[in-house]
């Protein structure tokens, strides 16, 4: 096994939310607890609904968002303080794709102007061949270094926000919902181009998606995510064919399924509120096979035989499968 | 084939001479459920907002709509608010946007109700608790006084169907519903939708960019492209055995959920910008089955076999078409 | 909501004691109210006496220690002019500027508001641009200089209006149309963007999708919501029919609060000018306060109590 090139360890990150117009503020926890590691030319997928923490926890092991507990360490070197030298030199190692091409890219700046920005940052030749190699690189044509954003397609958008992250030849690019906003058919080129980079500069990935498609197609590991921990690890296509945590299984019984008609886990109630967590186990209320231990006692994520991380009391064998605690919200169908 | 519920013929649109439909057939009989589905700008909302006058004023629109015989397009102001929300509702993608937020959402219902069913005020808050308890809404009855920024998108959109039922439509139109949904929410609409379906018996358009979602709820299935509908069939048929070059780029491009990981099988390129469409075939610059006679003539929309229709020179013919096995109804 | 007001009151105390202590230092160091008044040909010895009497003589910072000891024993001190108490000065001048501004401020809502809808009701028909081209033009041109042009032309050019003086009714015609057509024009404008951008928001199509006519959708969805930005502008308005007369009353010599404090400030005549900032501020906190809770009132969103949502 390779030395890991990012490892975080008990990440937490506390928000602090005010509730109505004058309330009192209420704590909030974005990240509770969080461990991954990532190998050079690796990916991993981080899965989750809205809320869950996956962008959260991508931004604290790239230092943009500095956690309140737990540490990161990046090619085996503890992460210098966010916004010191050390840290913004170590910034051109990793770097960060966005959900929105228009709004991480400057409309009054040329696609060349951005791409070449990072290396005039750092230091790097930031000549016009360059510029050009790097916009081949990710499928553009040297000459749209003179459009602007606005007069190129999301999709080569992406690709131009592609072709400035990689400028600094960084080893870890997170990507937070890389394809969300893109068509189906581009969600395809630039999964392809992602891989296909990934291939040719060993560069490590962290995948953070809430389409488990996608996350199959790109990742080598798969950690699903749920109100700030996680909640199942393992290789993909275990997490997907056989999720082991309850959640996991619901979320992978969710995605749309041309092959299947009306035969999934349908799971009551909305994804809860990250301000008023619920005790144990955080998705006992929503869990169709949650005992009374789950309701006091918060399950740990532990390894299993088969290789996979799961923290759930039912999963690991601890407790036999319950029938659920949550209040039947509606009769069935 | 029973008559249909609402047919739409050569439908046409543009936004300050700029097409954005270009030419629409479809029928919708009664009770079945039918998905329009294509990437953004295809023209799949466009149609529905067209056909119910609920595009802004300075889109040009031409063609027929009919909906049980009677013209809506250039229909008198009064008919279509008689037609809108009582024959035909509609609902939208962005639930939290899609309601009034200084209103309780009880008064949006019963607006409807009062509309369209002309309950006094009395027997309307009643009905509009009675359909919130339809559509599964946890604690209706003092819900109906909350604002909806009180409540999730899961439970606004479950608001906005109970407000579309209010009318007791024959028709319901879902514009993206889930799209800004998280998947386990997503899965909970879903199957809310098909239920009521399957116990009122009305007809179900489903307007949506995910394959997925749209195999899942609808018998048949109209894919867009570029502001026309390039292919027609039934949903396991499509899946199986989809004859336009573009359904099957768009059935290759997503990720497969089994089986090794290889490259995607993406579509080169992108859609063509409304300004700038190919004289052809829109699909031709794309196509890997692209000859001259795509780039000279727009091709129609045929039958290949019964319930099977597609917009292509050279479709692939069902027989010739090698099925993806892993999207094959199990 | 006790909090929220006590916080919105000392907030505005600190507000009133910033105003008068700038007012203080600005107008006792621009100018020398015992020149002024006395006028600087007058006898030393004269002048002398009336800073003794005024206690402008003693280092400013007693000056300033005192006035404002005296001010938070409610005195506000007398007119260095003419020595009469100014609470009184400017009591006495107020009915005047109201008999302006009100009804100014009634054109301003009664005809800025329904033109602006109307406008982006019908976005670029005529009706529309001609609504917005008056509107740019009422608020790019100075109201002296609409005030001058009104005054040529219906005084003098065609003598059917008074150009100045308090005389009769028909003397406020030409001040009113003045201020009301300048405040109507920005409240066109900012009432016609605002009912555009709610227009154009979805829940205006669902409520045309589930059948509402029109004009019911205009009424019940659109307006409500278009109230919310439009409320701070009026509220500003409000605020400011004490204070926004100063240029009109000047121009067309109408005796108001406006054109007393011009005459108080170029005399230095610093208890009045203090009564009447403190006046306007006031004024303008109150209508502050008053619009926040309308806020309230208006969008259920600010609603005190409200659920937050993550």
């Amino acid at each position: 096994m390779t030395a890991p090139l990012l490892q975080a360890e008990g990440l937490v990150r506390r928000y602090h939310q005010r509730r109505g117009w004058l309330g009192h503020s209420v704590e909030l926890r974005a990240v509770d607890g969080v461990s991954l590691t990532l190998e050079p030319g690796r990916t991993l997928g981080l899965v989750g609904e809205s809320g869950c923490g996956k962008s959260t926890t991508g931004r604290m092991v790239l230092g943009l968002e500095a956690p309140d507990e737990g540490r990161v360490t990046f090619a085996g070197a503890p992460m210098p303080p966010p916004g010191s030298r050390p840290w913004r030199s170590l910034r051109a190692r990793m770097q960060m794709v966005f959900q929105d091409p228009l709004g991480a890219l400057d409309r009054r700046l040329t696609i060349g102007a951005q791409v070449a920005e990072p290396l005039t940052i750092h230091g790097l030749p930031d000549t016009p061949e360059r510029v050009a190699e790097l916009l081949r690189g990710v499928g553009l044509r040297p000459d749209q270094a003179a459009r602007y954003p606005h007069e190129l397609s999301g999709g080569q958008r992406q690709r131009a926000v592609l072709a400035r992250a990689l400028a600094t030849d960084p080893a870890l690019l997170v990507c937070d919902e890389p394809i969300s906003a893109l068509d189906v058919s581009i969600q395809a080129q630039v999964m392809n181009l992602l891989a296909e980079i990934q291939e040719r500069r060993g560069v490590a990935l962290l995948f953070i998606s809430h389409d488990l498609r996608a996350v199959r197609q790109m990742s080598h590991r798969v950690a699903v995510m749920y109100l700030g921990r996680i909640v199942e690890e393992g290789e993909p296509d275990a997490v997907l064919h056989d999720p082991a945590h309850p959640y996991a299984r619901a979320l992978v019984s969710a995605i749309p399924d041309p092959a299947r008609r009306g035969q999934r886990i349908v799971l009551q109630g909305d994804p809860p509120n990250p301000a008023a967590r619920p005790a144990g186990c955080a998705f006992h209320p929503r869990c169709p096979v949650a005992g009374p231990r789950c309701a006091v006692d918060s399950p740990t994520l532990k390894l299993r035989p088969d290789g996979r991380r799961v923290a759930c009391h039912v999963a690991q064998g601890e407790m036999a499968p319950g029938t659920g605690l949550a209040e039947p919200v509606r009769k069935a169908a | 084939m029973r008559e249909a519920l609402v047919e739409i013929r050569g439908l046409h649109v543009a936004f300050d001479g700029v097409p954005a439909l270009r030419g629409v057939d479809l029928a919708i009989r009664p009770g079945e459920s039918l998905a329009l589905v294509g990437e953004s700008g295809c023209g799949k909302s466009v149609t529905w907002l067209a056909a119910l006058g609920l595009l802004p004023g300075k889109a040009r629109v031409s063609g027929s709509v009919r909906l049980g015989g009677e013209e809506l397009l250039g229909a008198p102001a009064a008919r279509l608010d008689a037609v809108r929300g009582g024959r035909i509702a509609m609902i939208f993608q962005d639930p939290a946007s899609s309601l009034n937020p200084v209103h309780r959402i009880g008064r949006q219902i019963t607006e409807a109700l009062r509309l369209h069913r002309g309950l006094d005020a009395t027997a309307a808050r009643e009905e509009a608790r009675r359909l919130l308890d339809r559509v599964g809404m946890p604690d209706a009855r003092r819900r109906l006084d909350a604002y909806p920024h009180e409540l999730s998108g899961g439970q606004n959109q479950r608001v906005m169907i109970a407000m579309a039922l209010a009318g007791q439509p024959e028709l319901l139109v879902a514009d993206e519903p889930t799209t800004a949904l998280d998947v386990t929410i997503q899965a909970q609409i879903l199957e809310l939708l098909t239920e009521i379906r399957r116990e009122t018996g009305m007809a179900l358009v489903l307007v949506s960019h995910d394959l997925g979602v749209v195999a899942e709820t609808c018998e048949r299935v109209c894919v867009m492209y570029a502001g026309r509908i390039v292919e027609e069939t039934r949903a396991e048929q499509l899946f199986a055995t989809p004859a336009h070059p573009y359904a099957q780029g768009l059935l290759a491009a997503l990720p497969p959920m089994h089986g090794p990981r290889r490259p995607l099988a993406a579509i080169p390129g992108g859609v063509p910008e409304p300004w700038a469409m190919p004289p052809g075939c829109a699909f031709a610059p794309r196509c890997p089955r692209a000859s001259a006679a795509c780039g000279a003539a727009i091709p129609a929309l045929e039958d290949l076999a019964p319930h099977h229709r597609a917009a292509c020179f050279q479709p692939s013919r069902p027989a010739l078409c090698r099925p993806a096995p892993e999207l094959l109804p199990a | 909501m006790l909090r929220f007001l006590g916080l919105r009151l000392s907030r505005a105390l600190l507000t009133l004691v910033l105003v008068v202590s700038f007012a203080f230092v600005v107008l006792r160091m621009s100018g020398d109210p015992a020149l002024l008044i006395m006028s600087a040909d007058a006898p030393p010895e004269a002048i002398a006496a009336f800073r003794r009497a005024w206690g402008l003589d003693d280092p400013l910072w007693v000056q300033y220690f005192r006035y404002f000891t005296a001010i938070l024993h409610g005195d506000l001190g007398n007119s260095m002019r003419s020595g009469q108490s100014a609470i009184n000065l400017v009591a006495e001048r107020i009915p005047a500027t109201l008999a302006l501004t009100v009804p100014a401020l009634l054109i301003k809502i009664g005809l800025g508001i329904p033109a602006g809808v109307y406008a982006a009701l019908h976005r670029n028909s005529i009706i529309d641009r001609a609504v917005m081209l008056l509107a740019v033009a009422g608020f790019t041109v100075p109201s002296f200089v609409l005030g001058l042009l009104l005054v040529l032309l219906f005084a003098v050019q065609l003598g059917w209006l008074p150009s100045g003086g308090q005389d009769s009714w028909r003397h406020a015609i030409l001040p009113i149309i003045t201020m009301g057509f300048g405040g109507a024009a920005v409240l066109a404008r900012f009432t016609r963007s605002a009912m555009l951008e709610v227009l154009g928001q979805p829940y205006m199509r669902t409520a045309l999708a589930k059948g509402v006519p029109w004009r019911v959708a205009v009424r019940w969805h659109a307006l409500p919501n278009a109230a919310i930005p439009t409320v701070t502008i009026v509220g500003f308005m409000i605020g400011s029919v004490l204070a926004g007369a100063v240029v009109v009353e000047s121009v067309f010599s109408w005796p108001g609060v406006g054109r007393l404090l011009v005459v108080a400030v170029s005399n230095r005549d610093l208890a009045v000018v203090q009564c009447i900032l403190l006046l306007v501020s006031a004024t303008m906190i109150a209508s502050n306060l008053m619009v926040d809770l309308l806020y309230g009132v208006l969008d259920p969103r600010l609603r005190a109590g409200a659920k937050g949502n993550a």
